[in-house]
């Protein structure tokens, strides 16, 4: 186990070490220095502030001064909104950023499976053909249409929920229910197909026969093994929903950190891209590695420390 | 109890008489003959196909939206981009089918050169995944050992990299334009494939009929190409109807971020982003018909997928 997640640890790291040096290739490459868009063209203003940011060293000086930075957890000025640092927008926004997507992950999570297994238990039923039939189309819509269907539907028409903002747990349903459906739909499919799958094994049979309650079987003996696939998707499931939270913030207008990322894109605002970029790939990463541990962990048929002597 | 006994006769055999029965002639050639007609691996999968009716709705939505992206434009007096700004937000009506957005442009028009964006994007960038991931996964999965182990390693370093993420990235850089956005989605895109890929020629290639090209003293590449490839086939295909949609997604959701097709071209996201603007102004349009197009091509394209995967599993096969 521990070989397994060494290996597992010394990935990662060469994943986040490209990330880093692919954003520093892509930072130098940029055409012109970030400080003469505006009309300030002074010459010496110019080399003051290149001299500040350190532009003026050569290439390696300055990739060995951003891993610096980056390993110090200082990922520097931004450029468009002064006196603010990347750490700062970060520190404001994640947090609500952090929320919203766990509530999400949750609620997809909980729902998505509890779907998953209705429809399994009443396959090819009514039932059944309802919840893939929500499925299919939660998978089809994309999050940023749900999002603005929502606001037009419940909060503009029928004025049921707040429009904007994150201000109290009203606010919040809109943006979960957008965010959550994909996800939601995606769990929901494949926990129904695996539990199909599984509640045709022989221990099924097997624990019917020994008279225990249908409630104990689909809980206890069916789910954990159906659940496995789910926890292989976590991955990606949480890379959707991380670039979701770009969007739906932005709709929503929710203060939080991608919101400053989808502006930043907009305004062309370098250091806040790239810092962020590379605090949400560092965060992604790790959350894949947490799930490739849990699922070494909870799925009894993978001996992942076995495979470490090949 | 007296019922029963009644009706159980003693000489229950004898009452049938023999002539009720006719002896049936055996023909011996009757026995060779193949009663259903022989279908090979693409009629029957075919076949499956044709009976699950989403997946042949999907079909028929696809070759429609195909044929308007290419004729649609044709249809309408009104250029893609040219704008009439008296004659904004007008309804769906005679003149406009799907009413006009804040400059006053056609989104009747706009909508099929959107669902030209669309289908062009999703198809060469599946195109372009399925080429370097069969490549990349055959040559992995067939050569097996250190070579297998180094091509994997770099697929698993890949893996972890968000591609969304550093697709945003690599646009901020390169500039949005179409090219940059193909580049963009597929630079991460053929990972899923190239896993596929050596999964399936793992599996196949210890099958005798592999052996028995080896044994004749085939070359690798006529056996990556002869035996393996076409065995693949099945997971490839739904493995790409599957990576369409999430093209056209990642398209659709980078124009609206601000990031993707640029003037003069009209994206179906990006007319979902102009739209954004006027929806609770009520002008339902502007937004319903791309927000419509984009779900539904996704929709299709996800029903043919789960279509072509029970269609083409062998496993299935009755």
């Amino acid at each position: 186990m521990l070989r397994y997640i060494l290996k597992r640890l010394l990935i990662m790291i060469v994943t986040l070490w490209i990330i880093i040096t692919v954003t520093f290739v892509l930072m130098i490459s940029i055409p012109g220095s970030p400080f003469n868009s505006e009309g300030s063209s002074n010459a010496t203003v110019q080399a003051n502030l290149e001299k500040h940011y350190n532009l003026n060293e050569p290439y390696h000086i300055q990739y060995l001064l951003y891993l610096k930075s980056i390993v110090t957890l200082d990922l520097g000025p931004s450029i468009k909104q002064p006196n603010q640092t990347v750490n700062d927008l970060l520190g404001r926004g994640f947090p609500i950023s952090f929320e919203l997507g766990i509530i999400t992950v949750a609620v997809a999570i909980v729902s998505g499976i509890t779907l998953g297994i209705i429809a399994a238990l009443r396959h090819n039923g009514i039932i059944d053909y309802l919840a893939m039939g929500l499925a299919v189309l939660g998978i089809s819509i994309p999050n940023f249409i749900l999002a603005t269907l929502l606001i037009q539907k419940i909060a503009v028409d029928w004025e049921l929920l707040p429009v904007a903002t994150w201000s109290s747990p009203a606010h919040m349903i809109l943006p979960i229910l957008a965010l959550a459906t994909g996800p939601m739909a995606i769990i929901a499919r494949l926990t129904r197909s695996t539990m199909l799958e599984v509640l045709t094994q022989d221990y099924i049979k097997m624990a019917r026969a020994k008279g225990l309650s249908p409630w104990k079987i689909t809980i206890k003996h069916a789910l954990r093994n159906a659940l496995m696939p789910v926890v292989t998707i976590m991955g990606t499931l949480l890379a959707s929903i991380l670039t979701g939270t770009f969007v739906i913030e932005k709709i929503f207008a929710i203060p939080g950190m991608g919101k400053y990322f989808v502006e930043s894109i907009n305004q062309r605002d370098y250091p806040v891209i790239m810092g962020t970029t590379v605090f949400y790939s560092a965060f992604l990463i790790f959350m894949l590695f947490l799930v490739d541990i849990a699922y070494g962990i909870l799925d009894p048929r993978i001996k992942v420390h076995k495979r470490g002597g090949e | 109890m007296k019922a029963t006994e009644e009706m159980q006769p003693t000489s229950y055999q004898s009452e049938i008489p023999d002539e009720w029965f006719t002896r049936k002639k055996i023909d011996i050639d009757a026995a060779e003959v193949v009663s259903r007609p022989s279908l090979s691996y693409w009629q029957d999968a075919w076949r499956r196909l044709k009976q699950n009716k989403m997946a042949m709705l999907g079909l028929a939505f696809l070759i429609l939206l195909a044929v308007m992206a290419t004729v649609g434009p044709i249809f309408s007096p009104y250029g893609v981009n040219v704008q009439n700004l008296p004659n904004q937000y007008q309804p769906p009506s005679q003149e406009h089918w799907f009413g006009t957005d804040n400059a006053g442009r056609d989104v009747f028009t706009r909508t099929w050169y959107g669902a030209r964006i669309s289908l062009f994007v999703g198809l060469v960038a599946a195109l372009i995944d399925v080429t370097i991931g069969i490549i990349w996964g055959g040559i992995s999965g067939y050569k097996g050992g250190r070579t297998d182990s180094i091509m994997m390693r770099i697929i698993e370093i890949l893996y972890g990299i968000p591609s969304l993420l550093v697709t945003i990235l690599l646009l901020v850089v390169l500039g949005p334009s179409l090219l940059t956005i193909i580049i963009a989605l597929t630079i991460t895109g053929w990972v899923g494939m190239a896993r596929i890929v050596r999964g399936q020629v793992l599996q196949i290639k210890n099958y005798e009929h592999v052996l028995a090209s080896k044994s004749f003293g085939a070359k690798s590449s006529r056996i990556i190409r002869r035996n393996l490839l076409p065995n693949t086939m099945g997971p490839i295909i739904v493995q790409m109807t599957l990576s369409v949609p999430t093209a056209i997604f990642a398209e659709a959701f980078l124009s609206f971020i601000g990031l993707g097709i640029q003037a003069p071209f009209a994206s179906w996201g990006v007319m979902a982003n102009d739209a954004l603007g006027a929806i609770t102004s009520g002008y339902w349009w502007t937004l319903f018909f791309p927000a419509f197009f984009i779900s539904f091509t996704m929709f299709a394209f996800n029903v043919l997928g789960d279509g072509l995967q029970d269609g083409l599993d062998p496993k299935l096969r009755k």
